[in-house]
């Protein structure tokens, strides 16, 4: 009999958690497998939805993936629940988003780095290779040796975009100089691969690159080890992770995630969402490269001020920026 | 020429670095099995490690307590693992994999009980973490268990609990008492495993850190027939050919187009599949591998 009661007590408590006040406006946000402390790419969406919780009323609920096949039932769930609005964080929920937008046509969607189709979905998708191409600009000033790495996680059209604007950039500054390229792996384990990247950064530096930029989620971890123990430099990605290891990073690939999400919950909560793609490029800042009291002494004023250059010429349109997903 | 020493020289680094963690696995794996008990949790054995082993490093500062750590998360994993298969004979197969889910989610928890985040522990400053010696250890402990199995009465014991255990009980040896040794021991080298990812491969715990490694292993240890010697050229070949991809991807093999990364990527996959197709003759586990031992 205590048994039955205590398990009723624990089935009532379940059901009582915390639900949202009346008034507040729903959010659920669905992290990929990187989880919410990748401090990179997941870490800045979930910044940016921690500051629309702080400064207007909404609820925000935040789930992780295990795993790819975990989006579409983690998706449906939510929207089932009645979320105003569900944000879905990286290329690898696109086709959960197409299906279960499809299903729930009252419920908003927005998705991050992945165009999807549909009256209620929004895509917030970035400009990476220009960004890409001020890094590499600002590799090929520091690099001594004009040898630069790229390091990416998998082997995709999205990752492959950072690769080719970061070596355009590069050689704008130094026609002549080398990029070696190194993909992890195969599988989504790739953006957890610390040890792996480690290694490939080594044998980059070993081969005579003295800057290495990578786009690999958690595992940019590794390249910042290598580049301490090296004493050379790495450049990061996303988020700006220039405090991870000071001194050794030179710079990092900003991608406003947390803009684009806090901008997409405010509309949203305000009933001005509007589905439909919304690009975001150096032009509004949506892309950029980092500085701080971290990495100001490691950009000279002439570096940053041929970069600065080479930022308002691609605004204005005179240096146009290879882009993968245009290549032939 | 001195490129190419250079070069040659950077190759046998990274092999004995990758494959470290893999030979700690690989020794946890076959002491368990030689025992008579299947281990697949290597991976979350090595995860629990990771993260002990990078708590400790980080509360000390010394990269050997952090191994010690590291080692003693992974023994009382195994101890939870060894009272489901030894003492409740539940089957081996899926505890071993409830082991693995198991740790797959614990580590981000404690993690971030412990430092506010569910990814990665805060990074380690280099005097907390090694230099060579998980190297050294790892290849000390392969010769040490080969020569223990061969040569010491408990080693005999070990084998006889996974050959023919009736034998071992009969001769007044508790069969179930040396498999809780042999389980505990493994989860301390797996613990080890995680620890030479999380401060000697890199600088931090992050999450499911081990990749894959753990299974890595396991392939290893029955390619290389369940003996230590064998199995240990295993994981320094699964080591040489994950080095050699790093170095090979993007170089133009023939012609001036590279080889694609992809193909690249699968070498180590290749080389398991060649070597266990033909190379290694007939692999044979022990006998009473994956049974319970129950006295009649």
């Amino acid at each position: 009999m205590q048994m039955k009661n205590l398990i009723l007590t624990v089935f009532l408590l379940a059901l009582t958690q915390r639900y949202a006040e009346a008034g507040e406006f729903r959010v659920a946000l669905v992290f990929d497998k990187g989880g919410k402390d990748d401090r990179s790419f997941n870490s800045a969406a979930f910044q940016g939805a921690t500051r629309a919780k702080e400064e207007k009323k909404i609820f925000l609920k935040h789930v992780e993936a295990t795993d790819d096949n975990a989006f579409e039932p983690l998706l449906r769930s939510l929207a089932q629940k009645d979320f105003g609005l569900i944000v879905a964080i990286g290329i690898a929920q696109a086709d959960a988003v197409k299906k279960i937008s499809a299903q729930f046509p009252k419920t908003r969607f927005a998705v991050v780095d992945a165009e999807v189709p549909g009256p209620n979905v929004k895509s917030l998708l970035f400009e990476e290779h220009e960004g890409s191409y001020l890094v590499g600009a600002i590799a090929g000033l520091t690099s001594k040796t004009g040898k630069i790495g790229f390091i990416g996680g998998m082997d995709i059209p999205l990752i492959r975009r950072f690769e080719l604007g970061y070596e355009a950039g590069f050689k704008k500054v130094k026609p002549s100089g080398k990029v070696i390229s190194n993909f992890i792996g195969v599988t989504g384990e790739a953006w957890n691969n610390p040890a792996k990247a480690k290694e490939l950064a080594l044998s980059q530096y070993g081969a005579g690159a003295d800057v290495i930029f990578a786009a690999a989620g958690a595992s940019n971890g590794g390249l910042f080890d290598a580049a301490e123990e090296q004493k050379k430099f790495a450049i990061g990605v996303d988020s700006n992770q220039n405090w991870i290891k000071p001194g050794f990073i030179l710079t990092s690939m900003l991608k406003r995630i947390d803009v684009a999400v806090f901008d997409t919950i405010v509309e949203a909560s305000e009933a001005k969402f509007t589905s439909g793609t919304r690009r975001f490029g150096l032009a509004n800042q949506g892309v950029d490269y980092a500085i701080d009291q971290y990495n100001e002494k490691l950009l000279p004023e002439a570096v940053r001020k041929k970069v600065d250059q080479l930022k308002a010429e691609i605004i204005a349109g005179k240096i146009q920026v290879p882009d993968y997903y245009r290549k032939k | 020429m001195s490129f190419e020493l250079a070069m040659v020289e950077q190759l046998a680094g990274s092999t004995l670095r990758v494959s470290t963690p893999l030979l700690f696995a690989a020794l946890a794996g076959l002491l368990c099995e030689r025992a008579g008990v299947i281990n697949i949790a290597l991976e979350g054995l090595m995860l629990v490690g990771a993260l002990a082993a990078a708590a400790a490093a980080l509360q000390t500062g010394s990269p050997w307590a952090g191994a010690a750590g590291g080692a003693a998360a992974g023994a009382v994993l195994a101890a939870l693992y060894a009272l489901t298969v030894i003492r409740l004979r539940s089957n081996q197969i899926v505890a071993g994999t409830a082991m693995n889910m198991l740790a797959a989610g614990l580590t981000p928890f404690a993690c971030k009980l412990l430092y506010g985040s569910s990814g990665a522990t805060p990074s380690l400053e280099l005097g907390a973490r090694f230099g060579s010696a998980p190297i050294w250890l790892a290849w000390g402990l392969v010769l040490c268990c080969w020569a223990w199995l061969r040569f010491s009465v408990s080693g005999l014991w070990v084998r006889f609990a996974g050959e023919n255990p009736e034998a071992l009980d009969s001769a007044g040896i508790s069969v179930n008492r040396v498999r809780w040794l042999a389980v505990l021991a493994g989860g301390a080298l797996a613990g080890l495993g995680g620890a030479s990812l999380s401060i000697f491969l890199s600088s931090s715990f992050s999450r499911n850190m081990t990749a894959g490694r753990g299974f890595m292993a396991l392939a290893a240890l029955i390619f290389g027939k369940w003996k230590p010697v064998p199995a240990a050229a295993a994981c320094l070949l699964f080591g040489f050919a994950d080095a050699l991809q790093i170095r090979l991807q993007g170089v133009a093999l023939w012609g001036d187009r590279p080889v694609p990364v992809q193909f690249i990527q699968i070498l180590p996959y290749l080389v398991t599949i060649l070597v266990l197709a033909g190379l290694v003759g007939k692999s044979r586990a022990p006998r009473a591998l994956g049974l319970p031992f129950q006295r009649d």
